[in-house]
């Protein structure tokens, strides 16, 4: 490792004081946001110049906000709404995803090249470019204020996603391992399903718990095709129903995004590894 | 780096390099063995699933799209067709200017910064010895977290009364007097491309600390030998070594920041008096807040010609990067 050399007081300066503020930085709007959710109102809203400002921690810690999230808005609905979209969509595109990166990566047919390059640009297109006309689409399907409208929609930026990474280890696989299999009379599909796909379950699992994050974060789609509060997404639920005007209510609110962080935070830390592999092979293919 | 390749070299991507007559797709067709058309037909029945998923939902859209900005649509009523008016509009529409300027602003400095601040975690992470997987793990957690939901605690944290932020800095003597964060035009754009670099920032760091440490520490053993010095060891072995993952990095993100919508829609709403729009915001504000379809649909599809050359450039560089790999 071409590590820091030289005195311990140069590690200190070079290393590790800068990464620990950096770690400082990234994390403590976590922090404020926790001890904002079990701060009791009275004591919220006092002026920052005030000497008495206690802003770091609480001794009177409540859990009223989260009480109101529960007893006044419909978070556990949208808890739920919000798990089954991002169940199914990952499902849908793991399915399809599976399938296209085996044809992609393993078969040799005419215009695979083309296609492959046609599921990347797919990949890059942002959700930004086109809710409106695909607002339009799903309100010609019927679909518009329902779960199928995120259920079918997401799959469009999760699909390119998984079949990416799903290519990439496919072909670390080696193709003898097929190729047994055939010999030993198994037929190509036979070979796919029970030899190739069990090889690549690391990748499906990474595949699969990004894609789930990605749903469960997504905003833009679900602010604009679901509109009954009963319908709603975790993001959109707490933004839409604890903003009223220019009225933020910021202990349910900061309740709101704690519960609704902290289910991606837990899956995530079970899966790291996974994640990050995830990350960083969708962007080396 | 495995990529989309071009036809003429994809289906022998692993095959022995035969010389290879070019025939057409069609030729190909006539000329297939029974084996090779069981294959074509697996592929293609493997393939539809997701291609009728993308073609529903993204090229179908995206023609519609095209149509709609071409449209006076307003929701709830069928548009007429008024030709590229909505485009025309926008060009002399004061806000929209603003909008672009704001969103080449937006993604030019949020993705330097994420770059320069993202390159230097990874080089300290890369020299850590001790609690790397903590660090790389609790640092992923802005990028992990629904962004709306973090945006949310930082615009709480500017609260023009209430901020933790101005407490912080008057308490470590930094001001004076409080600072409306959200309040100005020009510190509203920057508060909002501060919470964008904190929130990408760790795709860069960890990305980046990815490609490094495929890079072999030899070769920095050998520069040092030479006399190199750390600054130039940087420079002269390390970013060039780099380069193909910073490449794509920088491109993702700039496709990704260029397009951002949850942030200002949280943060600002494009306020104070439309000054941080960005594309992706004005678009609604136009199409859903203000029901003029036409004109919103024109808005979005204005950042197109952008993402186009961006998309385009990546995937020349990858095919750059390829052929340069199969070469040796």
């Amino acid at each position: 490792m071409a590590a820091v050399r030289g005195t311990w007081w140069m590690r200190w300066v070079s290393l590790y004081l800068p990464l620990g503020a950096i770690v400082i930085l990234t994390l403590f709007p976590f922090y404020y946001m926790a001890v904002t959710a079990v701060r009791p109102d009275r004591e919220m809203y006092i002026p920052w110049n005030r000497p008495n400002f206690a802003p770091f921690w609480t001794l009177r810690p409540t859990l009223e906000h989260f009480a109101l999230l529960f007893r006044e808005t419909l978070f556990a609905r949208w808890l739920v709404n919000t798990l089954f979209i991002a169940l199914m969509s990952t499902g849908i595109s793991l399915f399809c995803g599976l399938l296209a990166a085996y044809a992609l990566a393993r078969l040799r047919f005419p215009l695979g090249g083309a296609l492959g390059t046609g599921i990347f640009v797919t990949y890059l297109v942002p959700q930004t470019l086109l809710f409106l006309p695909l607002g339009e689409v799903i309100r010609s399907f019927r679909l518009g204020d329902t779960p199928w409208a995120l259920i079918l929609t997401y799959p469009t930026f999760l699909i390119p996603f998984c079949t990416w990474l799903m290519m990439g280890y496919f072909r670390t696989i080696p193709r003898e391992l097929e190729e047994c299999a055939q010999i030993d009379g198994a037929t190509r599909l036979q070979a796919m399903v029970r030899i190739v796909f069990p090889v690549a379950t690391p990748g499906i699992l990474s595949a699969g718990i990004f894609a789930f994050t990605l749903s469960w974060n997504e905003f833009i789609y679900a602010l604009v095709f679901l509109s009954s509060a009963t319908q709603k997404t975790i993001p959109v639920g707490v933004v839409s129903e604890l903003v009223r005007g220019d009225t933020f209510f910021w202990g349910p609110l900061m309740a709101g995004a704690l519960l609704g962080s902290v289910p991606v935070a837990f899956i995530y830390s079970f899966f790291v590894e996974q994640y990050v592999s995830a990350m960083t092979g969708a962007v080396k293919g | 780096m495995p990529a989309p390749t071009n036809p003429a070299t994809s289906t022998a991507l692993s095959a022995p390099a035969l010389p290879r007559v070019r025939v057409g797709v069609l030729g190909r067709l006539r000329r297939a063995t029974p084996t090779e058309r069981r294959e074509w037909l697996l592929a293609f029945i493997l393939l539809c699933p997701a291609l009728f998923m993308l073609g529903l939902f993204v090229a179908y859209p995206f023609v519609r799209g095209i149509w709609l900005s071409l449209l006076d649509s307003v929701v709830g009523r069928e548009g007429n067709f008024v030709g590229v008016q909505n485009y025309v509009k926008l060009w002399h529409d004061s806000i929209f200017q603003r909008t672009a300027a704001n969103t080449f602003v937006y993604t030019a400095v949020a993705t330097i910064l994420k770059l320069s601040l993202g390159m230097a975690v990874a080089l300290m992470l890369n020299n850590l010895l001790g609690f790397k997987r903590i660090l790389r793990a609790s640092m992923l957690l802005p990028w992990i977290v629904p962004t709306v939901l973090s945006t949310l605690a930082w615009k709480w944290m500017f609260d023009p009364t209430f901020s933790i932020v101005n407490w912080i800095l008057y308490h470590l003597g930094f001001i004076r007097i409080r600072v409306d964060w959200l309040g100005g035009p020009v510190a509203a754009m920057l508060s909002v491309i501060l919470v964008n670099a904190w929130r990408g920032m760790p795709f860069f760091a960890i990305t980046l600390l990815a490609g490094l440490q495929t890079i072999s520490p030899d070769v920095h053993e050998a520069a040092a030998i030479d006399g190199a010095n750390a600054w130039q060891r940087f420079w002269r072995v390390t970013w060039p070594l780099l380069m193909p993952v910073t490449m794509v990095v920088v491109l993702f993100s700039v496709i990704q920041t260029f397009a951002d919508f949850q942030l200002v829609y949280i943060l600002t709403g494009g306020g104070p008096a439309n000054s941080t729009h960005l594309f992706a915001t004005y678009a609604y504000q136009l199409g859903v807040a203000t029901a003029l379809l036409g004109e919103g649909a024109a808005a979005s599809l204005a950042m197109f010609p952008v993402l186009f050359l961006v998309v385009l450039f990546q995937l020349w560089y990858i095919r750059r990067g390829q052929d340069g790999e199969g070469a040796s």
